[in-house]
């Protein structure tokens, strides 16, 4: 090494370490970065802990039997003993209709007058369910289930009657989380959610406001390369990422107390390697618009909402249009979601965290060499 | 930096330009083949209006940018292929000062020291001179973003010259700070000429540019003049005048005399003109037939009257939208613009402190004083747009808290920062203003189309406003503020950074509506400006400190040391003596 590299490569580190000083130091002045980091993930986490759940518990449905006898009455006991409805009792149809309209109720089931008289005959005794259909989810939850309520009903009054059962019985195990808790998979999949804010949405904020306030100029003209200008916004952002993501899984293991399977190490591996793609996606942004308000627009757009719905987290992959299929195959949050549900859920499954590592170096080093491009040393 | 190697091979020149072209989008050129030389060891001053270049070509100059074609050498180095080699050795201080507002002083030196590289054994010496020499001190642990604009400006300056730098740039360093920092400003950058750094100056203040060593002049992307200053006041020499005495309505008489084919240019200066002519009038000429008691004496040229000059001389003296004006009788003398007590707090400080003041009809009345001394909240008080603790505003009768609406009615708002809708087209600016104001069907029709006329707006009618030249926006924005015949004008900092024509045609129109009768109360920090008053308020920390004519408030600070004070000269004595008396 020649005498005159040696100086210069210290005096490179220093200008990082003065770079990533000067960031710490804004970021814990900055009351708007604090929230995005720690006060943000903490109210999604509890929206996701407490708030959200897609298990559907306790519909309010309208029951009407046209003809009360004790086949019927037995039947509207199982479905007032389900725990997943809550029966309000009536004897016409039309009684119920403006509570559906209204909303009070979600459906109105309707055990018909032959009923009784058609299963004694042995033939297909029906009952008709008449549902909201402006939301589906909760309109397909309460056909399921009612069907399910007859379904077993009948295979019971069936075993009374000692009638031969001709149906094949199907027995359901739910392994790893057999209680089919969503919170279970929701609050491990919205650290990563949590994390693409930190990564993507804070990082292209506070580049986009350095242009804006004319600072980043400043900096440009000073000896200070562009590289050391990115290695100085990025480190302490990964550090703040991981932070915020420690404090996540502290509350979803101890306050929500989703189980923890895997290891810590699995943790910080995979959590780091999420991060290489989210801060190189806040990089590209900022570099591309240098203005707070589109980079805000764009990353929730290219990189807050793409974590929530195309990375299967909230909906399922395997059941989207093919075209979006193949989107998804580009936001790191689909390697990343299932990656800590398993993590949690089940442990550490190192063949499954190898892929989701490659695939999100991949993305990652995508970014970041558009990014480096895009963030030459150049006002224009 | 004490290699004396390096500084016997330092060139002549410390920045040469040839032919330099830079061109943005697909708007007109910004730079149009500029070529020139900026020689060492001098301040030289970066001239031109906004929008002509400068900031530009300082980027530039610090391999921020590159050039569409033409080459730069700043310090011996292509700006293009060695843009590093030139930030080793540049400080540059962009136009906000490129500080960190939520990093204390002493943070931001230490940024900058350790990005210049700055050995950490004569940090603390450089750190003592350089708070001293900036007068700092006292201010090492406040936040940058709670500095006055004058501090901000010295911090920026302590930052760009850690390292001493050989060449020092300084974008628009003037803008936004009050005249005195201005001057200690100025004081500290010749001591580092001194001491054999060369400067940079960007400016659009054609004062600053008087005081340059040399200059630049730059006016829509063309470089009009370079040189010495004085090599191009010289030009006007002889041909500058000074008209007193003038009774019976200066602003008429200046209309009269800018219609005059042997003038070229003329502004009001307090009680007096100053005109001047195409050719230098010939000795024993019979001094042409001046208004009746007037008298014409030589007077000093100024580098604004060469620029004015060049560009072929100012607009006439006539101001068509003045003369479709409806007349308003101003002899009448009422009172049209009224503050009373007026008092404004935010928390507990004191923003505006019991102002007082009357407008008669069809004067100008200016409101001067440094950023932040209150002038742009008793301003807005007096429009309406901000409720006052204490006190009362009235405008044409009505009072601004209660009857609102009538009173705004009244008034016509040009608001300093280019406020109209950029991206509708400037016929659908004057279409929406007009129906703000609510103007009937027909009249409406009426007004748009006299107003397309009078500023000929026809060939511009489709363009967005935002695409505009300034000098359009410009009057696009007074278009729009005078839609609706307004008894009271208000105008923010009505012609910053415009170029000197479109600011004299600008004057025109108000002078021409002052004599029908219009009433104009103007913020302005900029001298020139106002000089057009008839009696100025001097805002500072929230209190009138002085009220007068422009020659009473020249008047009342000359003495043996200033026999001949500039409207400047008074507005720095008259705040050091309010200073004085406070600390007194």
């Amino acid at each position: 090494m020649s005498e005159a590299t040696r100086p210069q490569a210290s005096s490179s580190v220093r200008r990082l370490a003065a770079l990533v000083r000067k960031e710490t130091y804004q970021l814990l002045r900055d009351p708007s970065s604090m929230l995005i980091a720690f006060v943000l993930p903490l109210v999604l986490l509890f929206l996701f802990g407490y708030g959200v759940s897609l298990d559907t518990t306790r519909v309010r449905i309208g029951l009407v039997v046209e003809e009360q006898t004790p086949l019927t009455q037995d039947l509207g006991f199982s479905f007032k003993a389900s725990r997943y409805f809550e029966v309000v009792s009536g004897q016409d149809r039309r009684q119920f209709e403006k509570a559906l309209v209204d909303g009070d109720i979600r459906g109105i089931l309707v055990v018909p007058a032959v009923f009784a008289s058609d299963f004694a005959a042995g033939s297909e005794a029906q009952i008709q369910v008449i549902v909201d259909g402006t939301d589906p989810n909760t309109a397909n939850f309460v056909q399921n289930y009612a069907q399910g309520v007859v379904a077993s009903w009948r295979a019971i009054r069936s075993a009374e009657t000692a009638t031969a059962g001709r149906g094949i019985e199907v027995e359901q195990r739910f392994w790893f989380n057999p209680e089919l808790t969503s919170r279970y998979f929701l609050v491990p999949g919205s650290i990563a959610i949590i994390m693409t804010l930190v990564g993507t949405l804070l990082t292209s904020l506070v580049i986009a406001r350095e242009w804006e306030r004319g600072t980043m100029e400043a900096m440009m003209a000073t000896p200070v390369t562009s590289l050391e200008l990115l290695a100085g916004k990025i480190l302490p952002y990964f550090v703040l990422g991981l932070t915020s993501m420690t404090l996540c899984v502290l509350v979803a293991v101890f306050l929500f107390g989703i189980p923890f399977r895997g290891s810590i190490v699995a943790l910080y591996v995979l959590a780091a390697t999420f991060l290489v793609p989210a801060l190189g996606q806040g990089l590209l942004i900022s570099a591309a618009t240098k203005n707070q308000f589109l980079a805000s627009q764009l990353a929730l757009m290219s990189a807050f909402l793409p974590a929530f719905l195309l990375s299967g987290f909230l909906f399922e992959i395997n059941s989207m249009p093919t075209i979006i299929q193949w989107v998804t195959l580009i936001v790191p949050a689909r390697y990343f979601i299932p990656s800590l549900q398993t993590l949690f859920l089940a442990g550490d499954i190192w063949p499954m965290f190898a892929r989701a590592v490659a695939v999100m170096l991949a993305i990652g080093a995508l970014f970041f060499v558009l990014a480096a491009r895009s963030t030459r040393k150049r006002i224009e | 930096m004490t290699n004396i190697a390096s500084s016997a091979q330092e060139p002549a020149d410390v920045v040469r330009l040839d032919d330099v072209r830079k061109t943005f989008g697909d708007g007109p050129p910004a730079l149009n083949g500029i070529s020139g030389r900026i020689g060492s060891g001098q301040i030289a001053g970066l001239v031109g209006p906004d929008g002509s270049g400068k900031t530009t070509l300082v980027r530039l100059m610090t391999g921020l940018m590159q050039p569409d074609s033409g080459s730069l050498t700043v310090l011996g180095f292509d700006a293009a292929r060695e843009a590093r080699s030139i930030q080793q050795s540049i400080g540059y201080m962009p136009q906000r000062f490129g500080l960190y507002e939520d990093l204390s002083v002493r943070e931001n030196l230490d940024l900058y020291a350790d990005l210049r590289g700055l050995a950490p054994d004569i940090r603390s010496a450089t750190f003592d001179e350089l708070l001293t020499f900036t007068d700092l001190k006292s201010f090492t642990g406040r936040l940058a973003g709670k500095l006055s604009g004058g501090m901000k400006q010295k911090l920026g300056l302590a930052c760009a010259l850690l390292q001493k730098p050989r060449l020092l740039l300084l974008d628009e360093p003037g803008v936004g700070v009050d005249p005195i920092s201005r001057r200690e400003l100025w004081r500290m950058v010749e001591d580092l000429t001194r001491e054999g750094v060369s400067v940079v100056w960007s400016t659009a203040y054609l004062d600053e540019a008087e005081a340059c060593d040399s200059v630049l002049l730059l006016n829509q992307g063309e470089l009009l003049f370079a040189g010495a200053p004085g090599e191009l006041t010289d030009r006007v020499a002889g041909r500058v005048f000074r008209i007193s005495g003038v009774s019976g309505g200066k602003r008429a008489a200046l209309g009269r005399i800018l219609e005059r084919e042997d003038v070229i240019d003329g502004v009001i200066q307090g009680d007096a003109l100053r005109i001047v002519l195409k050719q230098a009038p010939e000795a024993g000429a019979p001094r042409a037939d001046l208004p009746a008691g007037a008298s014409m004496a030589p007077a000093e040229p100024r580098f604004e009257d060469a620029f004015v000059d060049m560009l072929g001389g100012g607009p006439g003296g006539r101001s068509a939208l003045a003369e479709a004006a409806t007349a308003r009788d101003p002899t009448g003398g009422d009172i049209v613009i009224e503050a009373k007590g007026l008092t404004k707090r935010f928390g507990d400080f004191t923003a505006a402190d019991d102002i007082n003041f009357d407008i008669p009809r069809g004067q100008i009345f200016g409101l001067l004083g440094p950023n932040g001394a209150g002038k742009s909240t008793t301003f807005k008080m007096l429009c309406g747009l901000l409720k006052p603790t204490l006190g009362e505003g009235r405008v044409a009768g009505y009072d601004l808290r209660r009857d609102t609406a009538q009173a705004r009615n009244r008034l016509g708002y040009m608001a300093q920062k280019f406020s109209l809708y950029g991206d509708l087209s400037v016929a659908q600016n004057l279409d929406f203003f007009a129906g703000v104001y609510g103007l009937s069907a027909g009249l409406r029709r009426e007004r748009t189309r006299l107003m397309k006329e009078i500023f000929a707006f026809r060939p511009v009618e489709a363009m967005s406003a935002k695409d505009l030249p300034l000098g359009l926006k410009q009057r696009l924005a007074l278009a729009c503020a005078v839609m609706h015949e307004p008894e009271a004008l208000f105008l923010d900092e009505p012609t910053s950074g415009v170029d000197p024509i479109t600011r004299r045609e600008f004057w025109t129109h108000i002078n021409g509506l002052v004599e029908k009768g219009v009433t104009v109360l103007v913020t302005t920090h900029f001298m020139d400006e106002a000089e057009y008053c008839d009696r100025i308020s001097l805002i500072y920390r929230g209190k009138s400190i002085a009220l007068g004519s422009p020659d009473e408030l020249k008047a009342s600070v000359t003495g043996a040391d200033m026999p001949d004070p500039t409207m400047e000269d008074a507005f720095i004595a008259l705040i050091r003596q309010s200073d004085a008396g406070s600390s007194a």
